[in-house]
């Protein structure tokens, strides 16, 4: 996994050469931290006029805590006052060498295109005094949700926004959109903290749509999971053992799951982090009846499903055989519809239950040589947002991280000319770690996270590759 | 003890015009200043010879010799000789303080008249032995033999030749006023453009006020110095604009321009019960009506060093039943233009009034038309104890000059204090036992 490039252009004459002659400089990414506040740095918070999420972004601040920075005049002044936060005061003309760790911006009030210019006007003071792993978060309604034309154009433009900050902030810096709906405001906070956190280090340029949801649970924000049962496919190795890792961290005791040549692996890994295996070929008729079987007995539902297993297997179409299609298809795709089937139809995902698949850049953008993969990983897009509604009926929810370039022994093993192509071809020049996917991954499954039901969030540090 | 209080009327003022530190007083002591305000007032109000009730002043740089200075000054002046008199101490806030103390002591009925006032030197600073140096002198002075002596003798060294100049820079944070208050106006938002328009603001009213007359009868002429050595009727933005920051790093907006120089100056205040001021023939320009002082924490909880008459007058304020609009006129000592800024930015700002004063509601905004309407002390000069006679004097003044209304009186002071008052044309008993 080591990335030589990143270390070369990090060091002292590494760093002069590349800055000289133009090449990509990655910067070292703010990771997780146990124990560490969510965000390390302040926070500037702005907002169009007639916006609706300012009070909503301010209770969020109060409750992790952050150092936030406003200006002195207008709504939000007044918002971040009734709720408690002791903010400082930003004024643009007097900005001495004020930086930020993250910018946020509620543009919920932009209601026509020509409003836009409050970007501009918020944006274009501050942009360049973003600190290292810094973050800027837009919120708006989502276009579907608007009630004008022009409301939803303005809305919509937000999005073209957001992808070239991305590509604009350097060192590190990440730019989101949330579209919150009207009436969740209130569901909030699993994403903002998870954005404004080092726990998004790969994710950026994505648009997150937020719904309305009745569940609230008070939860630990220290172990967010405490408590959940989940389960992780192809747990023994790569993104998976890290998925299953970071959902440890956060208090879920992890059913490891892995086919049986891997049991090894995977028994190591959960005696580590204190989890428990079950040795099944997904593919199988009877694999979702003994998945089920296993967590009826064993916990008495589950709370939290990963669909993390999958496998490529390139070839040009023409070339391919039955095979290399079929497998494929069924560890990537059906094998989940059947499991997610068979926990729903026997009511085992409890109530908060969360549903989480691994899409791909490949299912997004497509791929030479992945027909049969990057039909297998749009289908995974395909089932998030069809079951959707399914899920949301029952308390519950289904969404997918579509990984990037992530640093595994898979990538390790790849030619020098595509991985190094892999790795810079995004807005932060480097690969992703499977910890990133596992972040993710967690957010997803908060119980926090009600009002996120079937978005499809890339962490591929904003690829150059897909929409 | 009388549980009624009684309006304590202002009725004259007088001080001498304030010199650059260096400049025209380079050679005047505090006494020799003092003594000059308080017979100028002396002269204006027909005091001579007269037994007031007390005279309360104080200098923030003092010799020690001076341990008495106030008392010295009546012994040097034609009030008469019999006149108490007592030094207090309250950093750049003691003009007031004193003014304050007077006040309550004749509202209470202990005393019907009273001068109080201030006075101070940069010029003349008060330096001091070096500390090893003092030791060794306190243990030959303490010697009974020769022996003794000689021993004490033997530890002098030539470093401590070195001596104790006074600092302008708070002990505990080890950093001057002005980067403190660079970090309020960095903290507030405070652009440069905003203090060189009140710096001129400042020059602009003061000339102004000496042009039509207005210092004619607050101000005695001292050494040559008619009018404040400080004062730039030609003052502008624009040549304010020119000048380096001094303060805050290379990004700073503080100047030499918008913050006060050292200078030198004393003022005196008559104050006088109704029944003194009718049974001496005076009519009362206005009254004190009330005061509050107030202090941050800007050690601990790192609150601006300056900011504590933000919250003094809120309290001020509260007791009295008014709002920060409810007033004709607003005299806010400018030690830095950003000080002032900062204040009024921290009574509009719903975050400060909320979290740090626990209104419900922004204090609000000020009709700037009435802020320091005569010059203030980035014209005038701010010799730091004199600056409280000064303004409470001009601000009597102005009110009766309008015929009426009610001024405000705000004056930040170092150890991160603030001392205010409301000064009313009518007469109003002060606030006291009623409470």
């Amino acid at each position: 996994m080591s990335d030589l490039y990143s270390q070369v252009v990090n060091s002292r004459i590494g760093g002069l050469v590349a800055s000289n002659v133009g090449l990509p400089q990655p910067v070292e990414l703010d990771r997780f931290v146990e124990g560490a506040p969510v965000i390390r740095g302040e926070v500037l918070l702005g907002a169009a006029p007639g916006g609706r999420l300012s009070a909503p972004l301010a209770g969020v601040l109060v409750s992790i805590g952050a150092a936030v920075r406003t200006e002195l005049e207008g709504d939000v002044r007044a918002a971040v006052g009734e709720t408690g936060i002791d903010a400082s005061v930003w004024n643009p003309d007097a900005a001495g060498d004020q930086h930020f760790k993250a910018l946020v911006f509620d543009a919920s009030g932009i209601g026509d295109s020509t409003q836009l210019r409050q970007l501009w006007e918020f944006f274009g003071p501050t942009i360049r005094r973003v600190e290292t792993s810094g973050r800027v978060v837009v919120l708006g309604t989502a276009p579907e949700d608007c009630p004008t034309p022009r409301a939803a154009t303005a809305q919509r433009a937000l999005e073209g926004f957001v992808r070239s900050v991305g590509k604009e902030v350097r060192r590190g810096a990440c730019a989101q959109l949330v579209y919150v709906a009207p009436g969740a405001e209130e569901q909030l906070e699993s994403t903002l903290r998870f954005l404004l956190s080092p726990r998004s280090a790969y994710v950026s340029g994505q648009v997150v749509r937020i719904g309305p949801s009745e569940r609230r649970p008070e939860i630990d924000w220290e172990r967010p999971l405490g408590g959940k049962v989940a389960l992780v496919t192809g747990a023994s190795r790569g993104i998976g053992a890290e998925v299953a890792r970071v959902l440890a961290r956060d208090g879920a005791h992890v059913v490891g799951l892995d086919i049986r040549p891997l049991e090894p692996d995977l028994d190591r890994l959960m005696g580590e982090i204190g989890g428990s295996s079950i040795a099944v070929d997904i593919t199988t008729v009877e694999a979702p009846k003994l998945i089920a079987d296993h967590h009826a007995a064993e916990h008495g539902g589950v709370d939290i499903v990963v669909h993390n297993a999958g496998v490529t297997k390139d070839k040009t179409l023409g070339r391919m055989d039955e095979e290399r299609w079929q497998v494929l298809m069924e560890i990537n795709l059906s094998s989940e519809e059947r499991i997610n089937d068979e926990l729903v139809e026997r009511n085992l995902l409890r109530a908060d239950g969360r549903v989480i698949c691994v899409s791909s850049i490949s299912g997004i953008a497509g791929n030479a040589g992945q027909t049969n993969y990057a039909t297998s990983k749009a289908g995974v897009i395909g089932m998030v947002q069809s079951m959707a509604p399914v899920f949301a009926e029952r308390q519950a929810t289904i969404n997918a991280v579509a990984p990037g370039f992530i640093e595994t022994a898979m990538t390790a093993a790849m030619p020098i000319a595509t991985r190094e192509a892999g790795r810079r071809m995004n807005s932060l020049n480097q690969g992703g770690l499977p910890l990133d996917v596992g972040e993710a991954i967690a957010w997803f499954a908060s119980p926090r996270s009600a009002g996120v039901n079937g978005n499809v969030v890339r962490v591929c540090g904003q690829s150059l590759i897909g929409a | 003890m009388n549980a009624k209080t009684r309006p304590v009327a202002i009725l004259a003022g007088n001080r001498i015009p304030f010199a650059r530190s260096n400049g025209a007083y380079a050679k005047a002591s505090n006494q020799d200043m003092f003594t000059a305000a308080l017979d100028g007032l002396v002269e204006r109000a027909g005091l001579s010879g007269q037994r007031l009730g007390e005279v309360a002043a104080g200098a923030v740089l003092k010799h020690s010799r001076d341990f008495n200075l106030t008392r010295e000054c009546v012994l040097g002046s034609k009030l008469s000789h019999e006149t108490p008199a007592y030094d207090i101490g309250q950093a750049c806030g003691t003009g007031l303080e004193a003014a304050i103390l007077a006040a309550n002591k004749i509202a209470l009925g202990q005393q019907d008249s009273a001068i109080a006032g201030g006075v101070d030197t940069t010029s003349d600073a008060p330096i001091a032995l070096n500390d090893d140096l003092r030791e060794i002198l306190l243990e030959l002075n303490n010697a009974r033999c020769t022996t003794d002596r000689l021993k004490a003798v033997a530890k002098l060294r030539p470093g401590q030749i070195v001596p104790e100049i006074p600092r302008n820079a708070e002990p505990r944070t080890g950093l001057s006023m002005g980067e403190h208050t660079a970090t309020m106006a960095k903290e507030w938002g405070v652009t440069r453009l905003e203090q060189d328009e009140l710096a001129a603001a400042s020059h602009r009213n003061l000339a102004a006020a000496y042009d039509r007359g207005f210092m004619d009868d607050l101000l005695t002429a001292y050494l040559g110095l008619e009018r404040d050595q400080n004062l730039r009727a030609d003052s502008t933005v624009e040549k304010l604009a020119k000048l380096r920051p001094v303060f805050g790093g290379e990004d700073g907006t503080m100047t030499a321009g918008n913050s006060t120089p050292l200078s030198d100056g004393a003022s005196a205040v008559l104050l006088a019960s109704d029944e003194w001021t009718k049974a001496h023939g005076h009519t009362p320009l206005a009254y004190f009506t009330d005061a509050e002082t107030a202090a941050v924490d800007y050690v601990g909880k790192k609150e601006g060093l300056l900011m504590a008459p933000a919250y003094a007058v809120p309290r001020m304020l509260a007791r009295n039943k008014l709002t920060l609009q409810d007033f004709d006129l607003y005299e806010i000592h400018e030690a830095f233009a950003a000080q002032v800024l900062c204040t009024l930015k921290a009574w509009e700002d719903p975050v400060f009034c909320k979290q740090r004063l626990g209104l419900d509601k922004p204090l609000g905004v000020i009709d700037r038309a009435k802020l320091n309407v005569n010059g203030g002390s980035l014209a005038a000069a701010h010799p730091f104890a004199a600056t409280g006679g000064r303004i409470v004097a001009g601000l009597a003044k102005a009110l009766d000059e309008r015929g009426g209304g009610r001024g405000l009186i705000s004056i930040c002071a170092a150890g991160g204090q603030g001392v205010v008052a409301i000064v009313e044309r009518n007469a109003t008993t002060p606030r006291g036992s009623k409470r």
